[in-house]
């Protein structure tokens, strides 16, 4: 049982950082992405193509694998960020589905439904952070998610965070304001994309395989749910979320009931969350990060 | 191609398009009165598979193909056609009504979660395996100077299109279609004027149920009853939808065809790999709203400052 | 001095034209009124001199530069700021951040750097760039007296306060020019006061004004020049004293109201 609380809480610094990813694009921009499993499966199969075929280092994927998520946001992004929140939704959810299908399809790169198999252990100076003995490994995910959630959280406090907030509260007036709208949803995006492409790397090196079936739309409610649940515009919020959403969805494991507890209760656990938070408490358990400014000693 | 080909193809897509016109036509309906993407849409059209699978299986018994089936058949889509509008409302009472003065994100949330609850509570009590659906007459196709039609294809094209021209004639001709349109335009307008727009908003959200259950059970009788089946056909439905010109009728039921049409011609002609079918659709609406965003029929919509 | 210029601008909506080729030139420094009967084409002038709609003919100069067709955010950091109509402040947001939005592009080592630097900048230099911005925008609202209203939501305020909440929002951006969309709409006769006092302010702190409005008081008050719009095209233009007695205004407008 205590091995399953440490895997909780692996998975829950993994996707903290999809949620803060999502957080920056859905919380602050106020635009409802719905395809963080798709960037998170490009920086898991970065990773996975990069380490077993061409024999580079996990440390040397990372990056790559950020890279190539914040291109595909880009990619993504321009053209359809000009849409209304709900074509978005559509969008998004259709480049996720794309991004499967790919993967399901083009077998020489990707080895289709059978995934890729065998992606060596990350090392460090050294030493090796073996996925099975979960304690280096779990230190490493907090290590991510601490950095991910000071840079995050810093930006959103800058004028560029206040900048994507005007654009949710209303284009018209942050345009009149001299703000870039298309700019600063597109750099939203970009952003939530890259570290989503971050937790694909370190999903790809616990789990030391990839397959398709891992990163279903499933993935993507789940990680809005745990923004919407812990708070939209908060970072803390999302990590929050995140944690009790993997509590969640554990909870057989962890209590030894999953021969009681049918495999769907979860998920209808999530669609109940969706529906019920926006009705009673839209603005989640935490609400919203405020500032308040002009008080002694800075805000 | 030959243009026997042409017209086998032709004919496929054809009724493909149909029934995406018909599960269109509830997202349309929905956007055009809330402003808002029913995502739960797609699972209703699960829910009226499996009803009508059951109803018809309860009253087929054992009996033989013949006149009993086929009426059989029609009393099943008719029963799921209810049960589908009470679901719809219901939801809609439940889960939409209370977010209508919310932010633009919330109704849209809630959907996603009615949808998940939906599929999933279907595969936890129904199993996740996937139902044959009996064709309640003898489906063995006829050979037309070699385009070859299965009488599904032919029930599919009469059905959907009597579907089509009663709901056309229903908002166009009637008291109710009337109001249904003044809501459309202007919710509060609409309610000074004395339509009870909450009474129009729960009729859309059951006829648009209702003709989801058609479809649902038009498309099972090809590809089976499963918990997910809503999912992927259902947001190719919303892509014609958009296409149309999302908050068109008619603009739906063009856009389903034209959607059925490029997804049978994209891969027995252009010979895009059935794996990558599904892309067709994403690929056409990203097209269409990077060059149209309004879709073919849509009214562009500014904002006023 | 011409400070900005348009020559001829039309905008239709498809067979609606709603400004018919107007020439409407404003001077530096001065308060420039703009007023027509409802629906005479005021606010889609505003609209596409400010860039939030495009001219589907003629041109816009601002100092001299062919500012036609330019995105709004651009046409704000070349110096022009406008209010709304329909008020369209940050409601959930509060009245100084309200303001500090307004200082977004103002801020950064310099606007002629990249914008990688100064993105960086604002990153690495957060705490004191954040105090910059906050300053400034308590000073505005100094300006307006509203420093009590600081961490208040917008959407609380007062209507009245709303109105100056956003013109000290645009005045943040440090505009040469600021476009006020009936600032006086729904203010009662205090705060209309309150506002042509600001306005004149404004107006001494060597900023151009230019405002759509219909209460013919303030007006008059404080114009020292009016342009008349009707039916999209320009009826007449001159000082406070010759728009009163111009017959064509009398008959358009004024007219109407005296009748």
């Amino acid at each position: 049982m205590f091995n399953f609380f440490l895997l909780i809480l692996i998975y829950t610094g993994i996707y903290a950082l999809m949620a803060i990813g999502q957080n920056i694009i859905t919380g602050y921009g106020g635009m409802l992405s719905l395809c963080q499993a798709g960037f998170f499966a490009i920086g898991s199969y970065a990773t996975a193509i990069l380490s077993v075929r061409f024999g580079w280092s996990f440390w040397a994927t990372l990056p790559v694998a950020a890279i190539i998520s914040a291109l595909f946001g880009l990619l993504i992004g321009l053209p359809t960020l000009r849409l209304k929140g709900d074509y978005l939704a559509i969008a998004t959810l259709g480049f996720g589905e794309i991004v499967r299908n790919i993967l399901n399809n083009w077998d020489s790169v990707t080895n289709g439904p059978m995934g890729i198999q065998k992606i060596p252990m990350p090392t460090l100076f050294g030493l090796t952070i073996n996925p099975y003995k979960k304690y280096a490994f779990l230190v490493m995910v907090i290590i991510f998610v601490i950095i991910a959630y000071i840079l995050f959280q810093r930006l959103a406090r800058s004028r560029m965070g206040r900048a994507l907030t005007a654009v949710r509260e209303d284009e018209i007036a942050a345009q009149s304001m001299g703000i870039n709208i298309t700019k600063y949803k597109v750099y939203a995006f970009v952003l939530g994309a890259s570290v989503a492409g971050i937790a694909g790397s370190l999903q790809a090196a616990f789990s030391l395989s990839v397959t398709p079936g891992t990163y279903t739309f499933m993935v993507s409610v789940m990680v809005l749910c745990m923004v919407v649940l812990g708070g939209m515009g908060n970072f803390k919020a999302a990590i929050l979320g995140t944690f009790i959403i993997q509590l969640i969805s554990y909870f057989p494991q962890l209590t030894g009931l999953s021969s009681v507890i049918p495999p769907q209760f979860k998920q209808i656990l999530f669609g109940l969350i969706l529906v019920v938070m926006m009705i009673w408490r839209p603005q989640g358990l935490l609400g919203r990060e405020e500032h308040t400014y002009g008080v002694k000693g800075g805000k | 191609m030959g243009t026997a080909e042409f017209f086998q193809h032709l004919m496929n897509g054809l009724t493909l398009g149909g029934i995406y016109a018909l599960i269109a036509l509830g997202y349309t309906m929905v956007y055009g009165i809330l402003k808002f993407i029913n995502f739960a849409h797609g699972d209703i059209l699960m829910v009226g598979a499996y009803v009508g699978l059951f109803v018809f299986d309860l009253l087929r018994g054992s009996s033989p193909l013949g006149t009993w089936t086929v009426v059989a058949f029609f009393l099943a889509m008719l029963i799921s056609m209810a049960v589908c509008a009470i679901l719809g409302m219901t939801i809609e009472r439940i889960a939409y009504k209370p977010l209508r003065r919310a932010t633009r994100l919330a109704p849209l949330l809630s959907a996603i979660g009615v949808s998940f609850i939906l599929s999933n509570s279907a595969a936890w009590m129904l199993g996740t395996q996937s139902r044959k659906f009996n064709y309640p007459f003898d489906n063995s196709s006829i050979n037309l100077a070699g385009v070859i039609i299965t009488p599904h294809q032919i029930l599919i094209l009469v059905v959907s299109l009597v579907m089509m021209l009663a709901l056309k004639l229903f908002v166009d001709k009637t008291r109710m279609g009337k109001a249904m349109r003044a809501t459309s335009l202007d919710q509060d307008t609409a309610m000074l004027m004395g339509i009870n727009v909450n009474k129009v908003i729960s009729l859309t959200f059951a006829i648009g149920s209702a003709l989801a259950a058609v479809g649902g059970i038009l498309i099972a009788l090809d590809f089976k009853v499963y918990p997910s089946m809503g999912t992927m056909t259902g947001l190719k439905a919303f892509v014609a939808a958009v296409v149309g010109g999302i908050g068109n009728i008619s603009g739906a039921m063009f856009g389903g065809i034209l959607l059925g049409l490029l997804e049978t011609f994209g891969v027995a002609v252009l010979g895009i790999p059935s794996g990558l079918k599904d892309t067709i659709a994403f690929g056409v609406l990203i097209i269409i709203l990077l060059v149209k965003p309004e879709g073919l029929f849509g009214k562009v919509e500014k904002e006023k400052v | 001095m011409t400070i900005l210029e348009t020559e001829a601008l039309t905008r239709a909506y498809g067979g609606v034209v709603a400004v018919n080729k107007v020439d409407f030139s404003v001077e530096s420094g001065l308060i420039t009124g703009l007023i027509g009967p409802n629906g005479a084409g005021k606010t889609t002038l505003f609209n596409n001199m400010t860039g939030l709609d495009i001219p589907s003919g003629g041109k816009v100069f601002f100092n001299n530069k062919d500012i036609t067709g330019f995105p709004a955010h651009k046409i704000c950091r070349m110096g022009i700021a406008r209010t709304f109509q329909n008020i369209r402040l940050f409601k959930d947001l509060s009245v100084v951040e309200n303001v500090m939005i307004g200082r977004h592009f103002k801020t950064g080592p310099s606007e002629t750097k990249g914008r990688f630097v100064n993105a960086l900048h604002s990153y690495v230099y957060l705490k004191r760039e954040e105090q910059e911005i906050y300053e400034k925008a308590d000073s505005w609202l100094d300006f307006f007296d509203m420093g009590q209203f600081k961490n208040e939501l917008a959407k609380n305020l007062p209507y009245g306060k709303q109105r100056e909440l956003e013109i000290a929002r645009a005045l943040a951006t440090e505009p040469e020019l600021l476009f006020l969309d009936e600032p006086a709409a729904g203010m009662n006769p205090q705060e209309t006061e309150h506002l042509m006092s600001i306005i004149r302010k404004i107006r001494d702190l060597g900023i151009t004004v230019v405002l759509i409005e219909h209460d013919m008081k303030l007006v008059m008050n404080i114009c020292d020049t009016i342009t008349v719009l009707n039916y999209g095209q320009k009826l007449a233009e001159g000082t406070p004293r010759e728009i009163k007695h111009n017959p064509r205004v009398i008959e358009a407008y004024l007219g109407k109201e005296e009748a």
